[in-house]
């Protein structure tokens, strides 16, 4: 029987009947809702869906959300959630899935990512990290950089050069990573806004069980591009509202503190607004595709532009507090769970905001990225595409 | 401020792309940018036989017009979908002058003489211009013709399409008149316009005889100039798309230092930039196009969003056209100046950007100090 949004709704209600979220501990909550296929309803049967088109998610968010049910934390675990689940969905076996899915969707188990190293950030697929198979075993060594989380996580998806000797696309493969090993060593990496939100990570030794390879030895970038494309494809999703974001916290503030304004940042805040709106749009322009089941390309660029809106609208905040813009709300080293923007002050979010046009891809390769697959403009030369990777200048 | 409004339908309806494949069609093969060129240098800037195929023929000036008033009973979306092609192929035809914004104010009279006149433009075979600046912004004060006794005088200069009208509608204080453009005392002079592909005129009144539309100007002028802003988004919208896939062609064959240049990282970040640009544009656009057509309250702060940000793309979508077609851009053989030229007048039309975003500052309560 195809799963409609009627039969969606009346599924979602029964379960609720059984399991009231008032009485039901939270953790058994989110483990029945897991077992009862709406976890995410687009996943296959037994894996926490029911094998319905993934637009039917929000008629069972929408449900739960009106009956107060508990939800699984998504943001705290944002990189297991976006992108090893779905890679572990494509090219897991079914034991993996069966191990790793539903503790990731409870949030009973967290995921960080160990992919950028010190010498591989836009070019990923220089990386140097070593996998060594010895029987049913790899043995890794190497260092990982920009690691979110990893202070937090349980789990790590990992890509590793398991052979030198041929062209760098070709000898990585892809690992899950258990952060518990003795050889892996997580060290705070504090950031120019004082916090530690990243970590570097250095990894000896570690042995991994051939059984946690994701796919075939080898075949790791492929593997990567499904994790990367989910990455980029989680925006677009939600529902902003008007004002949703740093512009709304912006014109708050010009609201309240009339004092504060002058003629030069009125023109640039009210552009901004604009330039917010217009992305707002966008975001929404392109949900409303996804629903039709026409994806557009939209989604290619929506990173760029809410880097650079981010980074204006910060920008224009701490100017506009004027004196107060010269001071900062605490520079203690601190571990976050995760970016709060709203959560600090103007400042803080001047600085994380310049990490926007960095993380998950730096915009410089996401304007290449657009211009090539969206424009089909021709390729930047390759020198390094038929040289082995133990060759490349490094 | 923190309200959403209610859910706009941005995307086009299966109707709505085959409107657009007609419209399409029937440029490709009646206003090519060699016309074009040559229209605007002839005696008569306007395409009357382009106008009669896509205002009688096809039905579409009378698109915002409720079928039982003489129209096509559609809305703001599918004339925003025929603004979009018009834009693509700049061409020379008074469709936002008559089938949008003249349509518009008459919409808004409910007089006998309204009614007439509305149904003989919804036919197409009557061609309207709302007697005002080109650039005028619904604030304006309606003072250039005066009224006394049915007859009318007074001076409109930067009237835009004015050669192409058959019937002027003129606001003045003591109301709308309707103005034949052949009748007693009315002249029409052209304006050497920065834009031929919509050329304005001066537009003077010696006692000419109108007929009342409505007592009140005001309203009708404020429906007309909004819904022309809104639906002129949809026209740059169509610019910015045509200057950006004929620079992404031109850039991949032009070959520079044994590469296409567009294999050049700094033109590729440029073409990207422009891209994103353009996908803003449309969301931008088709809002404001949707507001108008469900009549949402939330419709001027849709029309003020999308003039702020799609005039300024419309012309940097022209420059960067130009700077990266180089030395043959600047040349009067390609077509690119025909955009820049009509680019930059849009961005003046109706309201600049700056204008927009201090109405906008009204409505969202972002308050200049």
């Amino acid at each position: 029987m195809t799963v409609d949004a009627a039969r969606l709704r009346s599924l979602t209600q029964e379960f609720l009947a059984a399991h009231p979220p008032a009485t039901t501990p939270r953790a058994d909550f989110l483990s029945a809702r897991f077992d009862a296929g709406l976890a995410w309803v687009h996943y296959p049967e037994g894996l926490g869906g029911l094998d319905a088109p993934r637009s039917l998610q929000a008629v069972v968010d929408a449900e739960l959300e009106a009956a107060g049910a508990p939800d699984n934390a998504p943001r705290r675990n944002g990189i297991g959630l976006g992108m090893a689940a779905p890679t572990i969905l494509a090219f897991g076996t079914d034991e993996q899935k069966r191990r790793f899915l539903k503790p990731l969707w409870t949030g009973q188990e967290i995921w960080c990512q160990l992919f950028s190293e010190p010498g591989a950030g836009s070019d990923l697929a220089a990386l140097g990290t070593r996998a060594v198979r010895e029987g049913d075993e790899w043995t890794v060594n190497g260092q990982k950089v920009w690691t979110s989380g990893a202070h937090n996580a349980r789990f790590a998806i990992l890509i590793a050069r398991t052979d030198p000797d041929v062209p760098k696309h070709k000898g990585i493969t892809y690992f899950v990573c258990d952060m518990t090993d003795p050889g892996v060593d997580v060290r705070p990496l504090r950031q120019i806004t004082g916090e530690a939100e990243f970590n570097e990570v250095f990894l000896t030794d570690v042995r991994i069980p051939d059984a946690h390879r994701l796919g075939d030895v080898g075949n790791g970038w492929k593997v990567a591009q499904t994790t990367l494309n989910n990455e980029r494809v989680a925006i677009g999703g939600a529902r902003i509202p008007r004002e949703g974001g740093l512009i709304g916290i912006v014109a708050g503030t010009w609201r309240e503190r009339p004092e504060l304004r002058t003629h030069d940042l009125h023109q640039r805040l009210v552009k901004l607004w604009v330039d917010a709106e217009v992305a707002r749009l966008t975001g929404e322009r392109l949900r409303q595709q996804l629903v039709a089941g026409h994806p557009g390309p939209e989604g290619a660029g929506m990173k760029l532009g809410f880097a650079r809106l981010n980074q204006e609208i910060s920008g224009l905040e701490v100017e506009l507090l004027g004196e107060e813009g010269l001071l900062y709300d605490d520079w203690t080293l601190r571990r976050p769970e995760i970016v709060d923007f709203a959560g600090r002050e103007a400042g803080y979010r001047y600085l994380r905001a310049k990490g926007n046009s960095i993380e998950g891809g730096t915009s410089e390769v996401l304007l290449n990225i657009v211009a090539e697959r969206v424009l089909g403009l021709p390729p930047e030369p390759r020198t390094d595409k038929d040289v082995a990777w133990k060759d490349l200048a490094r | 401020m923190n309200t959403t409004p209610t859910q706009p339908d941005l995307l086009y309806s299966e109707e709505e792309e085959a409107l657009r494949s007609a419209v399409r069609d029937l440029l490709a093969d009646h206003c090519d940018a060699t016309a074009v060129l040559a229209r605007i240098e002839s005696d008569e800037p306007h395409d009357r036989a382009l106008w009669k195929n896509l205002a009688e023929s096809m039905g579409l000036a009378g698109l915002l017009v409720p079928e039982e008033r003489g129209g096509q009973g559609a809305s703001h979306r599918e004339a925003a979908v025929v603004l979009e092609e018009l834009g693509r192929a700049v061409a020379p035809v008074p469709y936002l002058t008559s089938a949008v914004i003249a349509t518009e104010a008459l919409l808004a009279c409910d007089t006998d003489a309204a009614a007439t006149l509305l149904a003989s433009l919804a036919s197409g075979r009557t061609v309207g211009a709302l007697a005002v600046p080109s650039a005028a912004t619904s604030g304006r004060a309606l003072d250039d013709v005066r009224e006394a006794d049915g007859a009318l005088t007074g001076q409109v200069t930067g009237v835009a399409d004015a050669a192409a009208a058959d019937v002027f509608l003129v606001p003045t204080a003591d109301g709308l008149f309707a103005v034949d453009a052949t009748a007693q005392g009315v002249t029409v002079e052209a304006q050497i316009s920065f834009d031929r592909t919509r050329p304005l005129a001066t537009v003077t009144l010696s006692g000419a005889s109108g007929r009342l539309l409505a007592r009140d100007a005001a309203p009708a002028v404020r429906r007309a100039l909004r819904a022309g802003a809104g639906l002129l988004a949809s026209e740059q919208l169509g610019l910015a798309e045509w200057l950006l896939a004929e620079t992404v062609r031109y850039t991949r064959e032009r070959h520079q230092f044994n590469r296409p240049i567009a294999s050049f990282q700094s033109l590729k970040h440029r073409l990207a930039q422009l891209w994103l640009e353009t996908v803003n544009t449309r969301a931008a656009a088709r809002n404001a196009a949707d507001a108008l057509a469900t009549g949402s309250a939330d419709a001027d702060i849709a029309v003020a969003v999308a003039q702020a940000y799609a005039a300024p793309v419309a012309v940097h979508a022209a420059e960067e056209a130009l700077q990266l077609h180089a030395g043959i851009g600047m040349t009067w053989e390609h077509p690119i100046h025909l955009y820049l030229k009509r680019a930059k007048a849009d961005s003046i039309a109706l309201g600049t950007a700056g204008r927009h975003r201090e109405e906008l500052a009204e409505l969202i309560d972002l308050r200049a100090p």
